[in-house]
C-alpha cells in the first residue's frame, strides 16, 4: 500500500480550522490522519520550517488546448501549476473548439488524465462558441464534468441570453462565472484609462467598463437566484457592489489575481506587453480596494488568470499584442509578499483563498486534509529566498511581468492524489 | 542603448536649448544657394514609414541630406511589413545593413520605444500614435521663439483633438519645462481631464473664447478622425464650436500667432481666412523643421 508520510510540518487546514504542528499520513492517495504519526511509514517527507496545506485550487487557468498548442497544453500548464503549487486548476473554455459541449469537455477530462499532473477541471462556455446568443449544451457539459459555466474573455453582452443562462445553469447547481467587461466601453482600449494611458497615448479601458457589467450581473442573480461569481475583480466600484451584495446575503462571489493586487498601471514598463492583461492593471486606488476586499473577506479566492501566449504574439506593438500573461509559478510567492509580509492577512487566510474559498465557490470535495478526503497537498515555505526565471518555467510561454523578481517564500513541494508530482530542486 | 530621440518628456531643458539654438544657427542655410554640409558625410538614415506622411518624410529627407548624409525613405505600404513580416523583424533587418540611425513615424503609441528596447541602433520618432512628435514640437518651440524672446510667462492655448494628439503631448511637455502657461481646448470627448496633471502650468477648458483670451500663442490642431474608435463628436458641429474663425483672433493677444502641425483642414479646424492671415506662421513651421531635424540629426548621429 503506498504510504507517504509528512513528518513535522506546521499544518494549516482552514477547513477544520486546524493551524498547528502536526504530521500528515497520505495512504492510497487519501488523506489518513493528521496529527503525531509515530507509526514508520514507507515513505517519509520531512517538513520542518515548511507550511503543510491542502492542495492549492487555482479556478481560472487557460489551458490553451485543444487547438492553441503552441501556446500551452494540458500537459505543460499542469506542470507549471504544480510547480506553482497547484494540486487542481479549472480550465476556461475558450478554446478550439470552444468547451461548449460534452465531447469536448471529456477530452479534455480523458487528456488531463493521461497527460496533468494536477487534478484539471473544465468550465464550460455559456454559450455556443462564446458567441454570446444561443446557450451552450450546459447539462450534458456538467454530466460529463464541468464545475463551472464562463465566456471568458467573450463577456455575454446580451442581458436576456445571460439572465436565461443564469436560469439554467441554476437548474443545474451549477455558478455563473463572468468576466464582466462592456465590449462597447472598453472597445480599442489597451490598458485601465487613467493618468498613464493619457500620458502614453494608449487607449483606456475604463472601470467603469467592468463595473456596469458586475452590477448587470449582481442584479439578475437576484432575479435569477444564481450563484454568480465575477472572475478577476480589479475595481474598487466592483469590489464594493460585491461586497455589498454579499451583505444582503446573495450568492455572489469573486476571485482576485496576484497581478491585480501586486501592481497599478503606474508601475508598468511603458509598451511591455507582459503588462498588457484584461482587465488591465488598474489605479493604485483600484488596487488597494482589491486588497482590501481580500482582507475584509469579500474576495472568496486568489486566481491567477494564467494566459499564455508565444513570444511572436507578444513581441509586437503594444496595440496589437494579445492579452494577458502567465501566472501560476508566481502566484504563492505574489500573495506571500503582498498580502502575508505586510501583515494584511494571516497565513490561515492566504491558505483558504487558495483552497477552501475557490471550493466553495464550486463545490469541489478539494481543498481540505480531513481524514478521508483526496491526498491533495501543498507543502510552501514562507521565508525562502528565490528568483523566478521565466525561461525555466513549465509553461510553454515567458510572457510573465515578474521574470527576474526575487521572492521571499514559495511552493517547495506539491502533492496530486497521493503522489509527489513537483519538488524544488 | 544608443541615444536616440523618442520623445520631449525624457529631455531636460538643456537639451532642448541646445537642440533649438544649433537649429537656429541651420535656419540661414535654408536661404543659401548651395545648401549642403557635410557634416554628417557617409552617414546613412533611414526613414521607416509607417503611415502616411509627406512633410515630416520629407522634412528629415531633407535635413539629412543637407548634412551631407545618405537618406533613404522606405514606406510601408510596398514593403515587407505589407507582406506580414513584423516589427521587429522588418527593424532587424534594417538594423543589420547598419545605418546610422532610423527615423521612424508609426500608428501605434510606444512602437519606437519597444523596438529601442530589442535593437541596438538609434531611433528618432517621427510620431508615434498618439502619445509623441518629439520634432514637431521643437520646430514649433524654434518658430515660437523665431518671435519671441523666451517662451517663460507664455500663454498658449491648444485647440482640438487633444486626446489622440501627439503634437499637443510632445508641446505640452516642452512648453511646460520652459515654464509656460498651457491651454488645452476641446469638447470633453477629446479632452481627458487627466491631462491637467500631465506637466505643469496646464489647465483646460471646453470653451474656446476662454482658451484664447489673452493667448500669445494659438496651436490648432488636426481632426484626426481616423484616430478615433468612434465618433467622439459630431463632426458637423465641430467647426462650429472649436474652429478658428478670425474673429476669435480679438480675444488674443494682439500680436497673437496662429500655429498649425499640417496638413490643414479648411473650414474645420480654421477658417481660410486665419489659415491665410498675417498671424499664421504655418509656413515658418513647415520651414524650420528642416532646420530643427538637421539638430536632431547631427545630435543623434553626429
Amino acid at each position: 500500500m503506498p504510504q507517504l508520510l509528512i513528518k513535522n510540518g506546521h499544518v494549516i487546514d482552514p477547513a477544520s480550522a486546524t493551524d498547528t504542528q502536526a504530521d500528515v499520513l497520505i495512504q492510497d492517495g487519501y488523506i489518513a490522519a493528521v496529527g503525531a504519526v509515530r507509526a514508520p511509514a514507507a515513505e517519509v517527507l520531512d517538513a520542518s520550517g515548511l507550511i503543510v496545506a491542502p492542495g492549492f485550487i487555482d479556478m481560472h487557468v487557460h489551458l490553451r488546448e485543444p487547438g492553441f498548442e503552441h501556446a500551452e497544453t494540458i500537459e505543460t500548464g499542469a506542470r507549471a501549476a504544480a510547480a506553482g503549487g497547484f494540486t487542481s486548476i479549472c480550465s476556461m473554455p475558450n478554446t478550439l473548439p470552444v468547451n461548449d459541449n460534452a465531447t469536448v469537455t471529456s477530452y479534455i477530462i480523458e487528456r488531463a488524465r493521461k497527460l496533468a499532473a494536477t487534478n484539471v477541471f473544465p468550465i464550460g462556455a455559456i454559450t455556443k462558441n462564446s458567441a454570446g446568443e444561443e446557450l451552450s449544451a450546459i447539462g450534458s457539459m456538467k454530466a460529463a464534468g464541468v464545475v463551472a459555466i464562463s465566456d471568458d474573455g467573450r463577456p455575454v453582452m446580451n442581458a436576456r441570453v445571460m439572465r436565461r443562462a443564469m436560469e439554467f445553469a441554476r437548474s443545474f447547481d451549477l455558478p455563473v462565472i463572468d468576466h464582466c467587461e462592456d465590449l462597447h466601453l472598453s472597445a480599442g482600449g489597451d490598458m485601465h484609462e487613467g493618468y498613464e494611458s493619457v500620458r502614453l497615448g494608449l487607449h483606456g479601458i475604463p472601470a467603469s467598463s467592468e463595473d456596469v457589467m458586475v452590477a448587470r450581473d449582481i442584479l439578475l442573480a437576484e432575479t435569477t437566484g444564481a450563484r454568480f461569481h465575477v472572475a478577476h475583480i480589479s475595481t474598487r466600484n466592483a469590489m464594493a457592489m460585491v461586497a455589498y451584495a454579499k451583505q444582503r446575503g446573495l450568492p455572489i462571489t469573486c476571485e482576485a489575481t496576484p497581478h491585480h493586487f501586486s501592481l497599478t498601471d503606474s508601475q508598468m514598463v511603458p509598451y511591455d506587453s507582459n503588462f498588457k492583461m484584461k482587465p488591465p492593471l488598474r489605479s493604485a486606488c483600484d488596487t488597494g480596494a482589491v486588497v482590501e476586499g481580500i482582507v475584509s473577506g469579500a474576495v472568496d479566492a486568489i486566481a491567477t488568470d494564467h494566459a499564455p501566449h508565444p513570444g511572436s504574439e507578444k513581441m509586437q506593438e503594444f496595440e496589437k499584442c494579445p492579452f494577458g500573461i502567465i501566472g501560476l509559478e508566481t502566484a504563492l510567492g505574489l500573495a506571500l509578499e503582498h498580502l502575508v509580509h505586510t501583515g494584511k492577512i494571516t497565513l490561515a487566510r492566504l491558505v483558504a483563498l487558495f483552497t477552501t474559498g475557490p471550493a466553495r465557490v464550486l463545490h469541489l470535495d478539494r481543498g481540505t486534509l480531513a481524514e478521508g478526503a483526496p491526498a491533495d497537498v501543498t507543502i510552501f515555505s514562507t521565508d525562502l529566498r528565490w528568483t523566478y526565471d521565466v525561461n525555466q518555467s513549465f509553461s510553454k510561454s515567458r510572457n510573465s511581468p515578474f521574470d527576474g523578481h526575487a521572492f521571499r517564500g514559495g511552493p517547495v513541494a506539491t502533492i496530486v492524489n497521493g503522489a509527489v508530482v513537483w519538488q524544488r530542486e | 542603448m544608443p541615444a536616440g530621440m523618442l520623445g520631449i518628456e525624457e529631455l531636460d531643458r538643456a537639451e532642448i536649448e541646445a537642440i533649438l539654438a544649433r537649429a537656429k544657427h541651420f535656419q540661414p542655410i535654408q536661404d543659401q544657394s548651395l545648401k549642403k554640409l557635410d557634416t554628417l558625410r557617409g552617414k546613412m538614415i533611414v526613414n521607416l514609414f509607417f503611415e502616411a506622411s509627406t512633410r515630416t518624410r520629407t522634412s528629415f529627407e531633407i535635413a539629412a541630406k543637407r548634412l551631407g548624409a545618405d537618406a533613404i525613405s522606405i514606406a510601408a505600404s510596398g514593403s515587407s511589413v505589407s507582406k506580414g513580416e513584423s516589427l521587429v523583424d522588418t527593424l532587424n533587418t534594417l538594423a543589420a545593413m547598419r545605418p546610422n540611425a532610423i527615423v521612424m513615424r508609426h500608428s501605434a503609441s510606444g512602437a519606437p520605444h519597444f523596438l529601442a528596447r530589442h535593437l541596438a541602433m538609434p531611433i528618432i520618432n517621427a510620431g508615434d500614435g498618439t502619445h509623441e512628435h518629439p520634432t514637431q514640437a521643437l520646430l514649433d518651440a524654434r518658430t515660437i521663439l523665431d518671435r519671441r524672446p523666451t517662451l517663460e510667462g507664455l500663454r498658449v492655448a491648444i485647440i482640438g483633438d487633444i486626446a489622440h494628439s501627439r503634437v499637443a503631448r510632445s508641446n505640452v511637455y516642452l512648453l511646460s519645462k520652459f515654464g509656460a502657461e498651457i491651454v488645452l481646448c476641446g469638447p470633453a470627448s477629446l479632452l481627458p481631464p487627466q491631462l491637467a496633471q500631465m506637466a505643469p502650468g496646464v489647465t483646460l477648458t471646453n470653451d474656446i473664447r476662454e482658451a484664447l483670451l489673452g493667448t500669445d500663442v494659438i496651436m490648432m490642431l488636426r481632426v484626426q478622425l481616423e484616430r478615433q474608435h468612434e465618433a467622439a463628436f459630431p463632426t458637423a458641429e465641430y467647426f462650429q464650436f472649436y474652429g478658428l474663425r478670425l474673429e476669435h483672433l480679438a480675444l488674443a493677444k494682439p500680436d497673437a500667432i496662429v500655429m498649425h502641425p499640417g496638413p490643414i483642414n479648411r473650414g474645420r479646424e480654421l477658417s481660410s481666412e486665419v489659415a491665410d492671415s498675417q498671424r499664421s506662421v504655418i509656413l515658418n513651421q513647415v520651414e524650420n523643421g528642416v532646420a530643427v531635424r538637421m539638430a536632431v540629426l547631427e545630435r543623434v548621429i553626429g
